[in-house]
């Protein structure tokens, strides 16, 4: 397919839209349901944008925006192609759903500094659509940036001790690791290669011939731990100490948004900066997809020991999203597909997850697993959902966890890897083994002992229909891959 | 050598600059009224900011001569002139200046209130010896400018400072005073070198024998590096940083700190090449020390103006870091950087004073949690906080790009060892930040505090111009530089393959 691009003032719009939501959140703050109707018209009006965009990426156009020349060769640009559209679809039509469950766990909550919450919420977004649309390095370096920065605020928002701690954590580990490794690989891949520009396929990169390859692997052991938002160990850390957030922001943030904007940053450089021929020349797939493998079994042998059932579903996530790492580290069209379409079903799945911790938490206020036996009576709908977004985690047919384990199996097969195989037999067994109790313990278990019960029933509806929303989701995933597996193949063509 | 323009439609636009504000200063002797000595102040300093607007219009960007040249004799028997002139390398810093005078009466509209009138004479004469400093061609020229600016900014420490402020000026007095003795002795001896002038351009590129070389770059050095001040001469900026008044502050940080890189620029590089060349790896890994020396002592300080002095280390040690590396990238970053410092230094300057006039207290714990009650305020110090630690789209990463580009050309080592001091630069600012907004759990009772008025907004809103204008589309204000930055280094390294030609033809 002839690659053709264009300009589009439409990428501008939709980078806007969630700023001058923030805008508006703030300025009519006090006035809590204006304030919410912003948020949510600002959340449709970017997905709609995002939406008209489909048609032309799916032609095999690529749709660009220059807004700002900081020095030749240094530019701010958006550009909207295949991979973009992934992230974009997947972050702008989950903020509409979290939209409305935030507004109800919130308020059912009576958490205070809304307003600032609401506009922080907006502003992570902007962040996080920014990443999707970049067109160069320096422009993604930028929001990753902000995204960091914006969603220091929704951390400490309990404002205690553990909120700050957290919080801490969460800033020093994000800016150090940016700061200590992405700053100079973005300035020497300057220096070496006199541009920032993303090309326009996944095989050339950046990199000519006559880059010393040590420095080439250094550039790119430096991009791997430097967008540290992808949770890939040792710099996980920051993710379970985030989880002091209130629960829409695990839910949308830290399932979605912040941690997406890692792994899609890592596989951006991965497949645009350094490019599959680099890649397979200087054997950096494999050993990538090794050391990866090694966090999705670690983070799964850990979420097994958790009781907390938000942290198990924290370190559950820095377990899958290695499985994307992993996938398009082998380099293989199926290895390529399986990651990239993870970046959307993990999304929609593990939000669920977590919409329903935190439906259990206001209905039940426990987040103990412990104390959760024979909750699942009161709460049918909550907890039915969450064993079918557990499902999809899992990677059981009909759920959309399934399209990917199916893609990686079939790409470690082709990159002829039977370790890697044999971690991902592990890591589904191993995803058993700490979800299936928790349903499991919902609807058979015992009730701790002097519990009852008693009035505990489902949460507000403004929590469960976004529940429902996103599980269904998840499922028509599994059932119709193919809408999304689109703009996989325009990546990979 | 250079030709001198004068620019016919400009002909005395640089005198007039120096001496608008030195006749404001004079004609405000007269008057004792406090209220007409700050619109004086202010009116002086704008009217002549907006005198210099032309100089950036008028400007020819495509040749490394100096512009709008004015010459004439001062003292015939000793070879003296007054001839001023400014090129690539110190229009921006002249254009920093008349630019931020203004917003520095307006910092002291209501910090200061003793001695008002006083106050604003010493910033007018401030005023007219520091763009006096950055445009004099003629060595004693430049060198009574340079020693003129000490005594007002003296006084402005021993009289409005704060209470150390004898200890603090008696020792910045002493510091800067005891660097450019050496100075003095190198001028004259290049004095008798040139044919008995003290005219800058033709001393530069001249063949000193290797030994004069070392001995004028160390007196240069010593002048200059305490000025930067470079680690280990800087322990003078902490203590008068500390006790000066806000728009002390601000002037120290915003432009007597870059006389100091500028005189590298304008005096060591072209007047004693060889010596750069022996001499530069090791100011490249003192400006290294100074990075990461710089950020570990801001990472512990507990009162906020040494924070950010200690931060001011740190900047000037990546300018000099840019300056030493001796390529495109790396000079042009740090006459750059030498600007966005004095953009969002002298903003956080401000900031800090701001809070400083509500508490009356310079230490962070007792600022700790306004941001609830300042909105307005913490939204510009989170701007000002970011560009400081080089955030991308501010002015300031620029910058640090720059330089870093430039010194991972010349030694990827030295850039990397340069990289904790990025680390440590956004450490100590989110320090600072999370505690000024959020705080802890047990932050003080600051439900009393008062957010900005119009005059602190007005105060601070060009700054955050600045900060995204550069951070946003530096293109412009390299495109400036450009020319007289290539120039300075083609004669550098011409220089160097000319003696190395001369040295093969002797050996042959």
């Amino acid at each position: 397919m002839e690659i053709q691009t264009v300009s589009s003032v439409k990428l501008l719009i939709a980078l806007l839209v969630p700023l001058f939501g923030t805008l508006g959140v703030l300025f009519v703050g006090k006035n809590e349901n204006i304030r919410e109707g912003v948020s949510s018209a600002a959340s449709v009006i970017l997905l709609m944008i995002v939406a008209s965009m489909i048609p032309a990426v799916l032609h095999g156009k690529i749709l660009v925006y220059h807004l700002f020349t900081v020095l030749p060769g240094i530019t701010v640009t958006l550009r909207a192609d295949g991979m973009s559209m992934i992230f974009a679809l997947v972050a702008s039509s989950l903020w509409t759903i979290a939209v409305y469950y935030s507004l109800g766990y919130m308020r059912a909550h009576q958490e205070h500094a809304q307003t600032r919450f609401n506009a922080c919420f907006a502003l992570a977004i902007f962040g996080a659509i920014g990443v999707a649309f970049s067109d160069n390095l320096f422009t993604m370096y930028l929001f990753y940036e902000v995204v960091s920065v914006c969603t220091y605020p929704l951390v400490a928002h309990a404002q205690d001790k553990d909120g700050y701690a957290g919080a801490q954590k969460y800033i020093v580990y994000l800016t150090t690791t940016a700061k200590l490794f992405l700053l100079p690989a973005l300035i020497l891949i300057y220096v070496l290669t006199g541009t920032l520009d993303f090309p326009h396929n996944i095989s050339e990169g950046l990199f000519t011939g006559d880059t010393q390859s040590w420095i080439v692997i250094m550039l790119y052991i430096f991009c791997l731990f430097g967008f540290a938002k992808n949770g890939v160990m040792p710099f996980h850390h920051w993710l379970p100490g985030a989880m002091v957030a209130p629960t829409p922001v695990s839910a949308l943030l830290h399932a979605v948004a912040v941690v997406k904007v890692g792994v899609f940053c890592t596989t951006r450089t991965m497949l645009y900066v350094f490019g599959v021929d680099t890649m397979h020349a200087l054997n950096l797939g494999i050993p990538t997809a090794y050391f990866v493998g090694f966090t999705v079994l670690a983070a799964s042998i850990l979420a097994l020991s958790k009781n907390n059932l938000k942290e198990r579903l924290a370190y559950s996530t820095i377990s899958q999203l290695s499985y994307i790492i992993l996938g398009v580290a082998l380099l293989t069209p199926s290895g390529i597909d399986g990651g990239l379409i993870h970046i959307v079903n993990h999304a929609f799945s593990k939000i669920t997850l977590f919409f329903c911790a935190g439906a259990i938490m206001i209905a039940h206020h426990k987040k103990d697993l412990s104390e959760m036996g024979g909750l699942g009576k009161s709460m049918p709908i909550t907890f039915a959902c969450f064993f079918i977004a557990s499902l999809s985690m899992i990677g059981a047919p009909p759920v959309a966890g399934f399209v990917t384990k199916w893609n990686l199996l079939v790409g470690s097969i082709e990159a002829n890897q039977m370790g890697i195989l044999l971690i991902l037999i592990a890591s589904t067994m191993l995803n058993v083994g700490y979800f299936a109790p928790v349903t499991y313990n919902a609807f058979f278990g015992k009730r701790p002992e002097g519990e009852t019960y008693q009035g505990i029933q489902e949460a507000p509806l403004s929590m469960l229909i976004p529940i429902v929303i996103a599980c269904t989701i998840s499922v028509l995933l599994g059932i119709f891959p193919n809408f999304m597996m689109q703009f996989v193949k325009a990546v990979t063509g | 050598m250079d030709q001198l323009l004068i620019n016919p439609d400009y002909p005395h636009i640089l005198s007039t600059l120096i001496f608008l504000p030195l006749a404001g200063a004079i004609l405000l002797l007269f008057v004792r009224n406090e209220y007409f000595a700050r619109y004086w102040a202010l009116g002086i300093t704008t009217l002549t900011a907006i005198l210099s607007i032309p100089l950036i219009k008028a400007f020819d960007p495509s040749t490394s001569s100096f512009q709008f040249v004015e010459q004439v004799d001062w003292i015939q028997s000793l070879n003296i002139q007054y001839v001023i002139g400014i090129d690539g390398i110190s229009i921006l810093l002249v254009m920093l200046t008349t630019l931020i005078m203004p917003l520095c009466v307006l910092a002291s509209w209501s910090y200061i209130k003793t001695r008002v009138q006083a106050f604003m004479v010493c910033l007018l004469i401030m005023e007219c010896a520091m763009l006096g400093v950055f445009m004099a061609l003629d060595f004693v020229l430049f060198y009574i400018l340079w020693e003129a600016m000490l005594i007002p900014m003296y006084m402005l420490i021993a009289i409005w400072g704060g209470p150390r402020k004898i200890y603090a000026s008696i020792k910045f007095f002493l510091y800067t005073l005891a660097g450019s003795v050496m100075l003095l002795v190198a001028i004259i001896w290049l004095y008798i070198h040139n044919g008995y002038s003290f005219f800058i351009p033709d001393m530069m590129w001249q063949n000193y024998s290797s030994t004069a070389q070392i001995f004028l770059f160390l007196a240069f050095f010593l002048a200059f590096a305490i000025k930067v001040p470079m680690f280990p001469f800087h322990t003078w900026l902490p203590a008068a940083h500390v006790e000066a008044p806000t728009a002390g502050s601000v002037i120290l940080a915003s432009v007597l700190l870059k006389m100091g890189t500028y005189g590298f620029l304008r005096f060591a590089i072209p007047i004693t090449p060889e010596a750069t060349m022996t001499l530069a790896p090791a100011i490249l890994w003192l400006s290294i020390a100074g990075i990461i020396y710089g950020g570990f002592t801001a990472l512990a300080q507990s009162d906020m103006k040494k924070l950010i002095a200690y931060s001011s280390v740190g900047h000037m040690g990546f300018v000099t870091l840019g300056i030493f590396v001796l390529n495109t990238a790396g000079v042009e970053g740090a006459i750059l950087q030498m600007i966005n410092h004095g953009i969002t230094t002298g903003a956080l300057f401000l900031c800090i004073g701001m809070i400083y006039e509500r508490t009356h207290s310079r230490e962070l714990r007792d600022a700790t949690g306004v941001g609830k009650h300042m909105p307005i305020y913490v939204t510009f110090l989170t701007f000002f906080s970011l560009s400081s630690f080089g955030f991308p789209a501010t002015n300031s990463f620029v910058g640090e790009f720059l330089i870093l580009a430039g010194t991972f050309k010349h030694n990827i080592w030295l850039a990397l060892a340069a990289i904790p001091g990025a680390v440590l630069a956004a450490a100590y600012m989110l320090r600072m930040l999370q505690k000024i907004i959020w705080g802890g759990t047990d932050n003080p009772d600051q439900s009393w505090i008062k957010d900005l008025n119009l005059r602190e907004i007005v105060t601070l809103a060009p700054f955050l111009f600045f900060v995204f204008w550069i951070g946003l589309g530096a293109e412009p204000f390299i495109n400036i530089i450009h020319v007289s930055v290539e120039n300075l280094l083609n004669n550098y390294h011409g220089f160097h393959s000319q003696v190395a030609a001369v040295t093969e033809l002797i050996i042959q």
